[in-house]
């Protein structure tokens, strides 16, 4: 199918932004990396009138370490996550997701921002930024407001992005020693969509003891899926296999997946469930895994 | 530079003459392709060339209450919209049947139908506009009041009280039922040491070629002809349909078919959109243009092997094969396509089934049923694919079930390789096949021992890795026995012209295609070794009904066997002419010289003596200084037709080592392995792509590609993300053998090559994977093998 008739602006600035807005209201629609949605323009399941272009905007750019926090632009590239020196030391888990993304092509435009916007619930990185707990910038013509991801996510395709409301970056507390990050998915084919994943966050004292465990799933739900019973499960307790047993076992209470083309509910489950102990196993030490 | 010279691929002095058939040549046309040279069906723009779009069936069935086209019309840049009823004006309709399956029926089918959709992705309306994006732009305002009706989609009850009959005229939805019986069954099986028996699944999918289909008809009201620009494997075999259908006269029809970008069988039926397409530029007098996008190659491209077969093996307690009792039954959608019809796949597994094997008693039914879903027909490897997954997990279930190593079981049972001629219960006739031979080769490449006790130890560990093997045979270089009998107009026969211009360069014009499978390649070697010229100073013309002798095209693996013939016979006749003029210039016998690399020269010396563009100087230009009764037609043709059998069988084996995930039912294949004997093997680097690509596709099949409907006839499958095509990361190293037991029939001993790799690799995969589960007591008949089939066997949920 060819693409409908479109109409199509740069913005160079956020100030180009909100005045497009305000010229063509709803018609205009936020162009990113282009990898989703010039996909569904030549589905012809949109037509928006108006493509506005953020990609020159530099307030959008870059990744930072400021007030503490690690800073990541929206427009940053999902190949820029696989590369950047702050994300690898201080939020390895994006770096680690970066690769399950689609193909090279596509990481080479897709971007963060594009990804949570678009909130696909078996795409990697809503879910990484769950297990993170990382906190949005919201920015409009009205202002900025800050909200955390696991809140952000409202529903299939859903958000809590109004009208007019961009993404202008994502925020991450820096990695501690103590934090042990993994994602893990099972795809038909390599880049395909998770037909089930696992974007794990927790600390592991001294002692092996689990604090703050976030297990997030994705490919199983509507959204990013927070697996709050397997993370009571683990939390405070000694990482071992009686744990992740434990953990494994409470999981069937956090999802309820939805069938789809690759198989029933039982099925994504079953898979939620080898991932978590394929993840969690990863954070044994080495004795613990050779048992 | 990629010239291909006898040097580049290493050709030395003493290799010549008649040094290009086996070694592996280049493709002339690669660069041609890489750079974006070709010419594909949509590359060509005519002066006011318009577009065509189409209105689908958004049902799987429905009548067809009201066509609302005024706001369509509006629409900036259309310029007419077509219906069924439009249409049937210029355009006949076909029903696809053959007279030799005895007793098939089908139903009337138009362009677009006049009353009733009998199919999700079905063309209805035509929007014919300036540009493509205008069409659909049209098409979106196009209403269609539709009646909905119950859909007839699961072929199991196709044939049971209630079902929906799709075509009421035809009283039910049978199209085609044979049986085929050899031995006596019954008592054969009551009197078997063991029986085995399994249902087994194949699953509906699709060709899904790189080049989607392509056509412009443009017809010229001022001579009254019809040319046909179309991305096709029978450019001759459309040339028919669009004149008997179109109501002209075939001279009057020219069908021309440059670059293709793959067909796979796809390319090879008679589809209503493409018709509808001829038929509005034969209305119209302009040119239209139709490219189908990937949703409507989804939706309208023929799918395939949509086949439930329950089947049983009789072994006696030595491990004989005593016979096979298979029952197997497919949905085709709501047409037999034509003109090749849509019951020839059954009929292949009938034909297929314990193919390899030396056994006596034979029993094969299939069902050929109408659905409300895509029509299927033939794809690359028709029915083998089936047949063999059905005849290759019986054989590993009755070894398995006898205790015994499944090689060892194939060695008792595969036909010896000395007991040719011979005709197989189902009454196929073989000439010559290598199943042993191939089997010895087979175990040369493959290191069992080294592989079993890989698979031993992984096992401790809790990892699961099977190996898995697939004889089977191949039915290529088809006779007028498999349509032409029927009353279809589709050549088994081929020609070839090979000439000679005044520069000593050579041209061959062939009835066969080239599709991006490398027919024009083996067309120059076969040319530049015929008349001895370097093969660089071939060129080959395909695809142009206006210039090339008549022939059928691409299909049923015949470039090679049949195209390749002629081209053979042509250039040796071309040569010998060359000779006769060369002797009366050179005052010598025209035996005792030969043609080397473009040159005559002495035959027992090897002494250059005239260079062909010298020759052909003094034939074109100073022809008064020859004798003059000397015959100078430097160009000569050649058809073929094989006679003695009706089709030349091939054979081979598989094998695959694959490692199953049993906590993900992920599958991955580790290594393949094939040895296949088609015969001569022209050109060994193209055979192995064939045999690589055949064994990719074959996997596709198994592990991924799947046409979904829903219980509607919904298809849900409409896209690559959702439609799963194999792709290189997940595909193994693939290690390609040969045996050559070339036909007898032919001077160049070619048979096809084209499908074996897809004929063997589902059985192989099939069979690693439950070897690797059989430590687990699982075991998978149902194709393609997802995690979620793979899991459920392993009752892991
Ligand atoms: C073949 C293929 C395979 C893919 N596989 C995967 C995969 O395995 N995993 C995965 O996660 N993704 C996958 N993707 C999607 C890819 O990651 C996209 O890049 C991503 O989903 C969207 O990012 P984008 O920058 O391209 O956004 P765009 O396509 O430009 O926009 C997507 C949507 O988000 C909106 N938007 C974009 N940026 C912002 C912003 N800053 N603020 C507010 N709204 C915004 C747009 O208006 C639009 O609605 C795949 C894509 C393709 C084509």
């Amino acid at each position: 199918m060819k693409w409908p008739a479109i109409g199509y602006i740069r913005a160079r600035s956020l100030d180009d932004l909100w005045e497009a807005q305000r010229t063509h209201g709803a018609a205009a629609q936020v162009l990113a990396g282009g990898q989703t949605l010039l996909a569904t323009l030549a589905f012809r399941l949109s037509e928006p009138g108006v493509l506005v272009d953020i990609t020159r905007i530099p307030e959008l750019r870059g990744v930072s370490l400021a007030g503490g926090a690690l800073r990541i632009g929206a427009l940053t590239r999902h190949a820029e996550l696989a590369r950047d020196p702050l994300v690898a030391r201080h939020a390895p888990l994006f770096a680690a997701a970066a690769p399950h993304i689609a193909h090279p092509a596509i990481r080479n435009r897709g971007t963060i921002g594009g990804s949570l916007a678009y909130a696909d619930p078996a795409a990697e990185l809503p879910a990484c930024a769950v297990a993170l707990d990382a906190t949005l910038h919201l920015l409009s013509a009205r202002g900025e407001r800050r909200v955390k991801a696991e809140g952000f996510f409202t529903g299939l395709l859903s958000t809590l992005l109004e009208p007019g409301e961009i993404i202008a970056a994502v925020e991450v507390a820096p990695a501690s020693p103590a934090q042990r990050t993994a994602i893990l998915e099972v795809a038909r084919r390599s880049g395909d969509y998770a037909m089930a994943g696992i974007a794990a966050a927790l600390e592991l004292d001294a002692t092996g003891r689990v604090a703050a465990p976030r297990l997030a799933f994705f490919g199983v739900g509507d959204r990013p899926v927070l697996a709050n019973r397997a993370n009571v499960a683990l939390a405070g307790r000694v990482l071992d296999a009686q744990a992740i047993a434990a953990a494994a076992e409470a999981l069937g209470d956090d999802l309820d997946p939805p069938a789809d083309l690759h198989g029933p509910p039982e099925m994504k489950r079953h898979l939620a469930r080898v991932l978590l102990r394929r993840a969690l196993t990863q954070f044994l030490p080495a004795k613990e895994m050779a048992a | 530079m990629n010239e291909i010279t006898p040097a580049s691929i290493g050709l030395s002095r003493e290799d010549l003459p008649n040094s290009y058939i086996g070694r592996s040549v280049p493709r002339p046309n690669v660069p041609k392709l890489v750079q974006g040279r070709a010419t594909y069906t949509d590359d060509v723009v005519l002066p006011r060339m318009l577009h065509a779009a189409f209105l689908r069936s958004p049902h799987a069935h429905a009548r067809i209450l009201s066509i609302e086209t005024a706001a369509a019309l509006a629409t900036p840049g259309v310029v007419r919209v077509f219906t069924g009823r439009d249409i049937a004006e210029v355009c006949d309709p076909w029903v696809a049947v053959l007279d030799h399956l005895k007793g098939m029926k089908s139903a009337p089918q138009h362009p677009l139908p006049l009353e009733r959709a009998t199919w999700q992705g079905e063309p209805v309306v035509a929007v014919v506009a300036e540009s493509r994006a205008a069409a659909e732009d049209g098409v979106a305002a196009l209403r269609v009041e539709w009646e909905p009706l119950p859909a007839q989609t699961d072929m199991e009850t196709a044939l049971a009280p209630g079902a929906v009959v799709i075509h009421p005229e035809l009283g039910d939805n049978l199209v085609f039922t044979r049986t085929a019986t050899a031995g006596d069954v019954e008592a054969a099986f009551a009197a078997a040491h063991k029986v085995v028996e399994a249902t087994f699944v194949t699953a509906r999918h699709t060709g899904v070629t790189l080049e989607p289909r392509s056509i412009i008809a443009d017809y010229n009201r001022a001579d009254g002809t019809l040319t046909v620009h179309q991305s096709t494997q029978a450019p001759h075999m459309m040339q028919g349909v669009f004149a008997k259908h179109l109501r002209l006269r075939e001279s009057d029809v020219r069908v021309i078919c440059k670059d293709v970008g793959g067909s796979f069988g796809i390319k090879v039926h008679v589809y209503p959109d493409e018709v509808a397409v001829a038929a509005m530029a034969r209305i119209m007098g302009r040119p239209v243009k139709f490219v189908a996008d990937r949703f409507e190659s989804f939706t309208s491209d023929i799918h395939a092997r949509d086949h439930r077969i329950k089947a049983r093996i009789a072994v006696d307690a030595q491990g004989k094969i005593l016979g096979f009792d298979v029952d197997d039954l497919t949905g085709i959608g709501p047409y037999s396509v034509y003109p090749r019809t849509s019951a020839i796949e059954g009929n292949q597994v009938v034909n297929l089934c314990g193919g390899p094997y030396d056994f006596v008693n034979y029993r094969c039914t299939t069902t050929v049923v109408l659905q409300n879903k895509a029509p299927t027909c033939q794809y690359r490897a028709v029915g083998h694919p089936i047949a063999t997954a059905v005849t290759e997990g019986l054989v590993d279930m009755a070894a398995e079930a006898l205790g015994m190593d499944p090689i060892a079981f194939r060695r008792i049972n595969l036909i010896r390789d000395d007991a040719y001629p011979r005709t197989s219960p189902s009454g196929m006739r073989f000439e010559g096949l290598s199943h042993h031979a191939s089997l010895d080769k087979l175990l040369e490449m493959v290191p069992v021992e080294k592989i079993r006790a890989d698979q031993a130890a992984q096992r401790a560990r809790g990892v699961y890795r099977g190996l898995g093997f697939a004889s089977f045979i191949e039915l290529t270089n088809p006779s007028p026995f498999m349509y032409g009998i029927g009353g279809a107009r589709i050549s088994a026969q081929d020609g070839a012209t090979v000439r000679m211009d005044p520069d000593g360069s050579i041209t061959i014009a062939s009835g066969v295609t080239e599709q991006g499978q490398g027919t024009e390649a083996i067309l120059a070697q076969i040319a530049a070794h015929g008349v001895g010229v370097p093969v660089e100073r071939v060129k080959v013309i395909t695809g142009d009904t206006q210039n090339t002798p008549y022939g059928g095209g691409t299909w049923a693996c015949r470039g090679a066997g049949i195209g390749g013939e002629a081209a053979l016979q042509s250039a040796l006749a071309l040569r010998a002419q060359i000779l006769e003029v060369a002797g009366a210039m050179l005052q010598a016998k025209p035996e005792t010289l030969d043609v080397v690399m473009g040159e005559v020269v002495d035959r027992a010396s090897g002494t250059p003596r005239l260079s062909l563009a010298e020759l052909g100087r003094i034939v074109y230009f100073r022809g008064d200084t020859l004798p003059r009764d000397l015959p100078r037609e430097l160009v000569q043709t050649r058809h073929f037709i094989t006679k003695e059998y009706p089709f030349a069988f091939t054979n081979g084996i598989q094998a695959c080592w694959a490692e199953v995930d049993v906590e993900t039912g992920m599958v991955k294949v580790l290594e393949h392995w094939c040895v296949e004997d088609c015969g001569r093997v022209i050109n060994p680097l193209l055979v192995d792509e064939q045999v690589r690509g055949g064994i990719v596709q074959g996997l596709g099949g198994a592990l991924y590609e799947h046409c979904v409907y829903d219980a509607e006839g919904n298809l849900l499958t409409t896209t690559l993300a959702d439609y799963l095509v194999p792709m290189s990361a997940e595909m193994p190293d693939i290690h390609v053998g040969h045996v050559e037991t070339p036909t007898r029939e032919s001077l160049l001993g070619a048979k096809g090559a084209g499908e074996a790799g897809t004929a063997g690799a589902p059985a192989a995969l099939m069979n690693a994977i439950n070897d690797a589960l059989r430590p687990l007591g699982a075991r998978v008949t149902e194709q393609p093998f997802t995690p979620a089939r793979i899991l459920k066997a392993l009752g892991r949920i």
